[in-house]
């Protein structure tokens, strides 16, 4: 059962991925790109990494996005300016890395024993887990209390660069 | 009992619920188009232009702010997870519910201050 969802969210997120590359309208490799920030989700569940999952959801799948989607509104698609690309090298460098990245990752799973999470089955059934929600919580809401309160200063002094930076303007 | 059972059956009830809603208004609706209705629909005006070009950078605070928002939601969700095992310890329900109250104080401070400023209106 674990292995078929796997292949399943892992079969979704590689071919919404593809189709987020080969999309002629950017607003419809945005929507791919949430399918495939989704389909990790699912493969953080089995994981065990139910804080990551949610947090995959809400900041990738939501926020991120919004980013993404904004930067996409803010340039014209109907007139995309057709400069020839500055980055010359780009393709072939990014051919080589990639060639690398796909070398590494075969010759690690051909060596590397298959984690204890997804031989124990039933995943998520451990509150004690590392990566569940409940002992990211306990040691977020204790141990790290003060760093915790600091992030809302984080976020207020982001609330603060938005309204100085756009309102300024208008 | 895997515990996403639950989680997938909900994903279910909700796509049958929305499908059905949608099913019933096609099947039970009275279809009767005409050259009026056909017409794009903007908001009771005429449309001016098709949708295009650069948007107003003024999405851009509503943007920003959800975002700011969004993240504040990932630090509600496991304290809300775990809020309940706290309040059975003495003492720790209070010291629970204090230090989230600070954490929305500072936030509820600085969407007060946005509020004032204007950045919720559209101008």
């Amino acid at each position: 059962m674990d292995y078929f969802l796997f292949s399943v969210a892992a079969i979704i997120a590689v071919v919404s991925a593809v189709l987020v590359i080969v999309q002629r309208n950017p607003m419809h490799s945005a929507l791919y790109l949430i399918i495939t920030l989704l389909c990790i989700a699912v493969l953080y569940l089995q994981l065990s990494a139910q804080f990551v999952a949610a947090v995959q959801v809400i900041v990738y799948a939501g926020a991120i996005m919004v980013l993404f989607l904004f930067v996409l509104m803010l340039l014209d698609q109907e007139n995309p300016i057709d400069t020839p690309s500055t980055l010359r090298y780009q393709n072939p460098v990014a051919a080589v890395m990639g060639l690398l990245l796909l070398v590494e990752l075969l010759f690690l799973s051909a060596r590397a024993q298959p984690p204890a999470v997804l031989t124990s089955g039933a995943p998520g059934s451990s509150p004690g887990f590392p990566g569940s929600v409940e002992s990211v919580a306990e040691s977020m809401f204790t141990r790290y209390l003060f760093p915790f309160e600091l992030t809302s200063v984080l976020l207020l002094i982001g609330m603060v660069g938005v309204i100085v930076l756009a309102k300024r303007k208008l | 009992m895997n515990p996403y059972v639950a989680v997938f059956f909900m994903f279910v009830f909700c796509g049958v619920i929305a499908g059905a809603m949608l099913a019933m208004g096609s099947f039970l609706g009275p279809r009767k188009p005409n050259p009026t209705k056909e017409q794009p629909f903007e908001c009771g005006m005429e449309p001016f232009q098709l949708p295009g070009g650069p948007t107003s950078v003024r999405f851009y605070i509503i943007g920003m702010l959800f975002v700011l928002f969004d993240v504040e939601t990932v630090f509600l969700f496991p304290w809300a997870i775990v809020f309940h095992k706290y309040v059975t310890r003495p003492g720790w329900g209070m010291f629970m519910l204090v230090e989230m109250l600070v954490f929305l104080a500072v936030l509820i401070a600085g969407y007060i201050y946005l509020w004032k400023r204007g950045a919720l209106e559209w101008e």
